[in-house]
């Protein structure tokens, strides 16, 4: 390919540092990964494996005590860590937009739904007037909020968690932004409301060719929304794969691990849960990260950290056992 | 709409401001209102329609003179009591206090010096606080410790005490007075914003904002201020009963309003004694209207609390 990707994070490598710069945790260490405008990209994980500070890197949006210390991210070729704050504030809204978790915060009380939507558009001075309030009408309707013209009156505190939710999805659009960042945007919701807004979700995407990048924990979600999935575990990547592929044939042990802890349907086996905790991300043991938790550890795994190991058909695993393990749970799937 | 964005206002059609005006006047808080556009109005109009001078005794009748001291003149009359009690007379409707000044009158123009002195006094230091409590909160790294420090510092002077000290560096005079409040009570402004303000910018709704890249700037006025709104209502009413209530400290100790242009507060302070005496007019009068002046700014600050808060609004 000779264009460059849409997003193409390279190494990224985000630390926070406590105590005066005493204690380090790399909550995110070395991360790389690409995503193709229109494509849907997911990044599951436990919580607190480096998920959202993985995001707010992208957007430049970290806490005082969080540095980018190494990396790159580039959007359309251009890296946005060496951008200015006010060049930054021009790519945010126009280019990179979001969807936060809880609807209920993601809306200011004071101000009314059309004013909320309008803003962006507005704020970086792409419309005014008329065409501004046409717009807005026109982005609440994309997002099925039945009668915007009179919805766009009223006050958030009117609104269901749903409709809210699709307010904040019809804000990241305002700015007809390249990609958003959707940061478990559906945790809060119903699971029928959570079907028809990852409906609207992909409707939206279908239309305007926009890219995601999906941050959830719920691998349903996943398998329904993503192209591509890349498997978080203490700050790196230690899965990325097409979602088929992830699916059917998970390499790293800690993939195998979540899928697994999925409930399922018509057995009575009790629900299987990965042992132990995630590491301290500021003691991270030797070797490679999940070994104290993983059935397959060895010696080499104990001592020595495996590097990305590129597998066919495009993916990765970070893992020195993935090339043998990926045949039985093949015939796993195949069984099963 | 109290406040609406400049960029989706074209919505509202005439007939709908229309609308929205009658409502807001059926909803205005009338009493509180009345109570201040009547104080007002006597504050602008004191020289028209006030029945006497506000420095010089009212001039007494032989009849009056003899009555009171058995002389055909006397220069003035002490002590007049209210017209409706005994000695009283409508030509001094609330009687005269100890150098026969007349009470209305001064009241009249003691109304000018005390609306003036608390609402724009409270005013400044409504501004200067909030402005500093956002910029802290929001900021926050140094400004935040610069800010904070400052203001840490700073309540925990003694605020009569440093008011004394500022004045009488300033010299007394009612600007210095409005001067000398905002310097004072800036602080618990700032204090009370800046608690606000931490909350306000961790909700998704500021962080959204920055993710759309809007400017520190428009968030600090788009959203923080409107959020913090409702705090700094409910301290303003409050700090409008203080401020009367120093400038009256200020002025009977010497270095506030100087002592023959009439202030409440002053009037309130000087007649202590006379009080003791039963000349119960001469306290209670501008007592009446300091206590009306701050009920009223507590009732006008609870209904634009209502009418800041969206939710609130339209029940």
């Amino acid at each position: 390919m000779s264009t460059p990707p849409l997003l193409r994070v390279e190494g990224l490598q985000t630390h926070y540092f406590g105590f005066g710069g005493s204690r380090v945790v790399k909550a995110v260490d070395g991360v790389s990964f690409t995503v193709e405008a229109g494509e849907t990209f997911g990044l599951v994980g436990e919580s607190g494996c480096g998920k959202t500070t993985t995001c707010h890197s992208i957007v430049r949006l970290l806490s005082s005590s969080a540095k980018i210390v190494g990396g790159s991210i580039e959007l359309n070729g251009q890296n946005l860590l060496d951008l200015s704050a006010k060049e930054m504030r021009e790519v945010r809204g126009r280019r990179i937009a979001s969807i936060l978790q809880d609807p209920m915060a993601s809306l200011d009380p004071l101000f009314s739904i059309g004013n909320q939507v309008a803003e962006p558009a507005y704020y970086h001075g792409l419309l005014r007037g008329r065409p501004l309030l046409q717009r807005v009408n026109e982005l609440l309707k994309a997002v099925r909020i039945p009668s915007p013209e009179k919805r766009l009156r009223e006050f958030p505190h009117q609104m269901s968690g749903g409709m809210r939710q699709r307010i904040v999805g019809a804000i990241a659009q305002a700015g007809n932004p390249l990609l958003i960042i959707a940061d478990e945007p559906t945790t809060n919701l119903d699971v029928t409301i959570q079907l028809q807004y990852l409906n609207l979700l992909k409707e939206l995407q279908a239309a305007t060719n926009v890219a995601l990048i999906f941050v959830t924990h719920n691998l349903g979600i996943v398998a329904k929304m993503c192209d591509t999935v890349a498997v978080m575990y203490a700050g790196k990547i230690v899965e990325k794969q097409s979602v088929r592929g992830l699916f059917y044939k998970p390499r790293h042990p800690y993939t195998k691990a979540l899928l697994d802890s999925i409930p399922k349907l018509g057995t009575k086996e009790p629900l299987y849960a990965v042992p132990g905790q995630p590491p301290d991300l500021s003691a991270l043991p030797p070797g490679c990260s999940f070994h104290p938790r993983c059935a397959q550890a060895t010696d080499r795994c104990r001592s020595e950290e495996p590097g990305d190991k590129l597998i066919d058909g495009g993916g990765m695993a970070r893992c020195w056992q993935a090339d043998t393990q990926s045949q039985t749970r093949a015939q796993e799937a195949v069984n099963g | 709409m109290a406040i609406t964005f400049d960029s989706v206002r074209s919505v509202a059609t005439d007939a709908r401001r229309a609308r929205n005006f009658f409502r807001l006047l059926r909803q205005l808080p009338t009493v509180p209102l009345l109570i201040i556009s009547i104080l007002a109005f006597v504050a602008i109009f004191a020289d028209v329609i006030a029945p006497h001078s506000k420095l010089d005794p009212v001039t007494p009748t032989s009849a009056q003179c003899t009555a009171l001291y058995g002389a055909p003149s006397c220069p003035y009359l002490e002590g007049v009591p209210p017209f409706w009690s005994e000695g009283g007379n409508l030509n001094t409707p609330l009687g005269t206090d100890f150098l026969g000044r007349d009470v209305l009158s001064r009241l009249m123009h003691g109304a000018r010096i005390s609306l003036l002195v608390a609402l724009m006094g409270t005013l400044v230091a409504g501004t200067i606080g909030t402005l500093l409590g956002v910029l802290a909160g929001y900021m926050g790294r140094w400004w935040d410790q610069v800010i904070m420090r400052v203001t840490d510092a700073w309540l925990t002077l003694p605020s009569l005490v440093f008011a004394i000290l500022l004045l009488s560096v300033r010299g007394p005079g009612v600007w210095n007075v409005v001067l000398v409040l905002a310097l004072v009570f800036w602080s618990r402004y700032s204090r009370a914003v800046r608690g606000e303000v931490l909350a306000l910018r961790e909700r998704d709704f500021v962080k959204l904002a920055e993710i759309n890249g809007i400017s520190k700037t428009r968030i600090i006025f788009r959203h923080l201020i409107p959020n913090v709104m409702n705090t700094v209502m409910v301290l303003f009413s409050l700090q409008v009963g203080v401020a009367v209530i120093i400038e009256a400290s200020l002025s009977f100790l010497g270095v506030g309003v100087p002592p023959p242009e009439p202030s409440w507060g002053l009037m309130l302070a000087q007649e202590r004694d006379a009080m003791m005496e039963g000349k119960w007019w001469l306290a209670v009068f501008p007592g009446i209207c300091i206590s009306l002046l701050v009920l009223s700014a507590n009732m006008l600050g609870d209904w634009l609390r209502v009418r800041l808060d969206p939710q609130l609004r339209n029940r």
